[in-house]
């Protein structure tokens, strides 16, 4: 029941808010903010009906619930969640809570609409953490797209209309191909038992020829490939993140680029191990690419959040690397930078829009020597440069460490290709702050600090960083759910 | 013929004198209300006789008629899509001088050839039911017969459907003559059993002209857009809908199968015009300007999916074309119902400049024509999603299993102009004129309807289980 609610709560908070704002334009923010904080507490519930760290450790799931659904077509509404998926729920509603605090002056036209699209992609995001069977999680997969989609085009920048359709197009399209392959799976799982089920736990291990699994497994590849992004498919992602309004952009960047992450350590590896391991290669050597090349064209950047973009793609590379490493170390460390980097590039972005509030602009080549007049932006710029760069006590640190060595292990020479990646993210996190913080003032460039609420908000999510970087191990065994599925799967070949 | 195989007719019969007491009604009473009363009531009747009928079985009319769960099935789609046509078409009636009571007659007219069609076991009722169906329409669509777009488009369809009818009598005469029967089942028998030579294949391929015609799935499209831009729009939401509709459940009961298969020359045939019409109908919608248009395209392509659903056969393929039908039909009439909502007089809000802006000016209308477009995409919390999935289902599930490869990418490119409808009315601004229509209010029962279609598309897309249960007695009993 409570799994239910987490999903209810925030689609009915999200109609609440549509609603009252037609009342009064300042509730819809309060009615966001509280359903996320209930969120907040009803994870929080369920972590502590969760039981001890080691337990967690162990895996298996803290809540189930099942209802029938589509009984005619086999399709169940069935959630569940691990230390994993509940990881994952509470950083959806930490940032969730932190959009709308951080954009709480925004004043967006149409506040309740606004907040109801916002709130309705954070409920999709949340179906998909939780969501066990298949159908189900791509209904919540689709869903969260057309609100996000929204919230581009409405309230976004000023080409926003090209990059939410190019948004929508690549993620619908990418859906629709991992649509096809739950069906697919679906129907040999069928064929060999006799019975059409979409639970993800009882189609795994289904018999598949090597064609079809790696048919199938392409077809998840899609849309994870393209939500993610890996390299060749993230053509819309700089332009939806540049674009997107401040809120748009944490639940963008912080979450829906970690359903991807989700669904291929939950579903789709798991699923198809054999087709798995003979794609891990080429996933290496695009998460490679995505590395490198998502770290140059972000020192490439002059536009703030472009270059925020670019820099996910690179982190997001580090991620992909790690699951394709199939090794506990690397695992760990990727499903780790899932929830780092979630708070990390959440925090950059906030950077990136309250820049762009203050000057109106977001071209560094506007901007200079704000430090003087910004003291306390500069400071924390520093700071979440140093986590993009991956400093050693900051919590992206711990995931790309334990990536690399886990991949060491499988590929010393793709580990080695990686490292560069993190010089690459030394010398582009530096030349953001030395562009805009540093340097003499640019003509007419004035800037008002961060405002109380700001400071508060970049203070939190810096402690945040600093204690993942400092205290690493209870979040690394919550998490250890996340891999030792996909590896009971994939070792069990090897 | 005696009188017990009247039973049967009797929802038909009842659809039939509404259609002459509207007529009668239109030469007595100016107002065009009582006549639309009228076919109300009619049609109120039709539909509770045709829930009597559902748990009495199999019923025939000698070999003429059957009413099965199938044909009530249809039957009453196409009853509740004709009233729920009427109810929108105030606007336009209201936009013409005279015969304004005669339009309601007509539209009586139409379902019942429609439900005769979608009942028929015979060539006799299948052309019938085909002919009556048409010539309600050819009036229909040239109703706004000032406008001169109105008058091509009912010529067009006048002239096109004449071709296609004759193409289906002259594939009926080569069947008759190959196969000695114009009764549907035996005639599938005897075609099985091998007893037909070149002819009766002539004859299959001269049937499939004629339905594609009537289908307007591709290579037979070419008439639909011209036509629906030209009709008034309740009444393009009558050739999507009720029309198609009714054709398609013909084919389904008309066509042979062997083993629950189309046979192989024909499966190709078809998998080739679904095909074609998921990618052209699509593709070609993307360069529309006007909205009527791009829904006739857009229905192009859903023809394409269903027939995705009639290849793949069986039980999962007879519920899912069902369920889609459903879902199709209620977003079709929401989206026409939403242009004729915003006509004013004699011009109908069919350029998409008329949507600009909507969202904010009449949030309610905007808000259902949303759901209704997304419906068609096949998003997610609408009927649109599950019916896709269940095409999806159908098609992966069968033969035909690359259809559903292509069903995918058409649905991609779909959404691109349904995505255009869609930021055009959450965009600010508008042109004048249409302020101007803005002002009238929404007529009620076209309020009433959209409202009803709205809840339907969302309620569809979230619990479908118990209309999924009735259609798969529905589908099931398909012979």
């Amino acid at each position: 029941m409570t799994l239910a609610l987490l999903v209810v709560v925030p689609a009915a908070g999200g109609l609440a808010a549509w609603v009252l704002g037609g009342v009064r334009p300042s509730i819809p923010r309060w009615v966001s903010l509280l359903a996320n904080l209930a969120m907040l507490a009803l994870a929080a519930l369920l972590w502590a009906r969760a039981g001890s760290l080691a337990d967690l450790a162990a895996g298996g799931w803290i809540a189930e619930a099942r209802w029938a659904w589509i009984r005619t077509l086999g399709i169940s509404f069935a959630l569940g969640a691990d230390g994993f998926s509940l990881s994952l729920v509470t950083l959806s509603a930490f940032l969730g809570a932190m959009a709308v605090l951080s954009s709480w002056n925004a004043r967006p036209v149409r506040p309740g609409f606004f907040h109801f699209a916002l709130m309705l992609a954070i409920a999709g995001v949340i179906g998909v953490f939780l969501a066990v069977d298949l159908v189900l999680f791509v209904f919540f997969w689709e869903l969260m797209i057309v609100p996000m989609f929204f919230l581009i085009d409405l309230w976004g920048g000023e080409r926003r209309h090209p990059a939410a359709v190019k948004f929508f197009l690549f993620t619908q399209a990418g859906g629709l191909m991992m649509l096809l392959s739950v069906l697919g799976l679906a129907f040999a799982h069928a064929r060999s038992t006799g019975t059409l089920t979409f639970d993800s736990r009882a189609l795994a291990g289904t018999p598949l020829g090597p064609a079809a699994g790696m048919l199938l497994l392409l077809g998840f590849l899609a849309a994870f490939a393209v939500k993610l992004p890996v390299f060749p498919l993230h053509a819309w992602l700089p332009d939806a993140y540049a674009e997107a309004p401040l809120a748009g952009n944490i639940v963008l960047a912080g979450l829906m680029s970690k359903t991807a992450a989700y669904g291929l350590i939950r579903f789709a590896l798991p699923l198809f191990p054999d087709a798995a391991r003979i794609a891990a290669p080429a996933a290496t050597a695009l998460a490679l690419a995505g590395i490198l090349y998502g770290g140059l064209m972000a020192f490439g950047q002059t536009d703030v959040k472009r270059l925020a973009a670019y820099s996910s793609i690179s982190h997001l590379g580090f991620i992909l690397l790690g699951i394709f490493a199939f090794n506990a170390t690397a695992l760990a460390g990727a499903s780790f930078l899932m929830i780092a980097h979630g708070v990390s590039t959440a925090a950059v972005f906030m950077l990136a829009g309250w820049l762009e509030e203050k000057l109106g602009t977001r071209e560094t080549t506007a901007m200079g020597g704000l430090w003087r007049s910004a003291p306390r932006m500069g400071t924390f710029a520093v700071v979440f440069a140093m986590a993009m760069l991956g400093l050693p006590g900051l919590g992206v640190f711990v995931g790309e460490f334990m990536v690399v060595l886990g991949t060491w292990q499988a590929r010393a020479a793709a580990a080695v290709l990686a490292s560069l990646g993190a010089v690459v993210a030394t010398v582009y996190a530096l030349a953001f702050v030395q562009r805009v913080f540093h340097g003499s003032p640019a003509a007419g460039m004035t800037c008002t600090d961060l405002s109380a609420r700001q400071t508060a908000i970049l203070a939190l999510m810096a402690a945040i960083l600093v204690s993942l970087g400092l205290f690493p191990q209870p979040v690394l065994g919550a998490l250890a759910g996340a891999w030792q599925g996909l590896l009971a799967a994939v070792g069990a070949l090897g | 013929m005696t009188l017990a195989d009247f039973a049967p007719m009797i929802p038909l019969i009842a659809v039939a004198l509404g259609a002459v007491l509207a007529l009668l009604a239109a030469a007595f009473f100016r107002r065009p209300g009582v006549s639309l009363a009228v076919v109300l009531a009619s049609f109120a009747a039709g539909l509770s006789l045709l829930a009597v009928a559902w748990p009495l079985g199999v019923r025939r009319v000698g070999s003429l008629l059957i009413v099965d769960r199938a044909s009530i099935f249809a039957m009453g789609l196409v009853l509740v899509s004709t009233l729920l046509a009427a109810l929108i078409s105030s606007r336009t009636v209201k936009a013409r001088q005279g015969e304004r009571g005669e339009y309601y007659a007509l539209l009586a007219l139409a379902a019942l050839g429609a439900s005769v069609l979608a009942s028929s076991t015979h060539f006799a009722t299948f052309f019938l039911g085909q002919e009556v169906l048409s010539v309600s329409l050819y009036s229909l669509i040239a109703y706004r017969r000032e406008n001169p777009k109105a008058g091509d488009a009912g010529m067009k369809y006048l002239v096109l459907g004449g071709v296609s009818s004759s193409f289906l009598l002259f594939g009926m005469a080569l069947l008759y003559a190959d196969l000695g029967t114009m009764e549907f089942s035996p005639m599938a028998a005897a075609f099985s059993g091998g007893a037909g030579g070149v002819l009766s294949v002539c004859g299959f391929a001269m049937m499939v002209v004629g339905i594609g015609f009537k289908l307007a799935v591709v290579p037979f499209h070419l008439w639909s857009p011209d036509v629906y831009e030209g009709a008034p729009a309740p009444v393009a939401a009558l050739v999507a809908t009720t029309s198609k509709g009714a054709v398609f459940s013909l084919l389904v009961r008309f066509f042979p199968r062997e083993e629950g298969v189309v046979p192989a020359p024909f499966f190709l045939v078809f998998a080739l015009i679904s095909g074609l019409s998921m990618i052209v109908g699509n593709v070609l919608a993307l360069r529309e300007k006007n909205v009527k248009r791009i829904l006739a395209y857009s229905s192009i392509a859903h023809l394409g999916y269903l027939l995705v659903a009639f290849l793949a056969g069986g039980d999962a393929g007879g519920t899912a074309a069902a369920y889609y039908l459903v879902t199709y039909f209620a977003a079709s009439i929401g989206s026409f119902g939403t242009v004729s909502a915003l006509s004013q007089g004699d011009r109908e809000a069919d350029a998409l400049e008329d949507f600009r802006g909507l969202a904010w000016r009449k949030p309610w209308l905007a808000g259902a024509f949303t759901v209704m477009l997304l419906s068609l995409a096949g998003l997610p919390l609408t009927a649109g999603f599950l019916g896709k999935l269940s095409l999806f289902m159908a098609g992966m599930g069968s033969r035909a299993w690359y259809l559903g490869v292509v069903l995918a990418a058409g649905s991609v490119v779909g959404l691109f102009y349904y995505l255009k409808l869609i930021t055009e009315m959450f965009r600010s601004g508008g042109s004048a004129e249409v302020k101007g229509a803005i002002r009238s209010p929404v007529p009620v029962p076209a309020a009433a309807v959209l409202a009803f279609l709205t809840l339907v598309t969302v309620w569809l897309g979230i619990y479908p289980d118990p209309l999924l249960a009735v259609l798969r007695l529905a589908g099931g009993a398909a012979p």
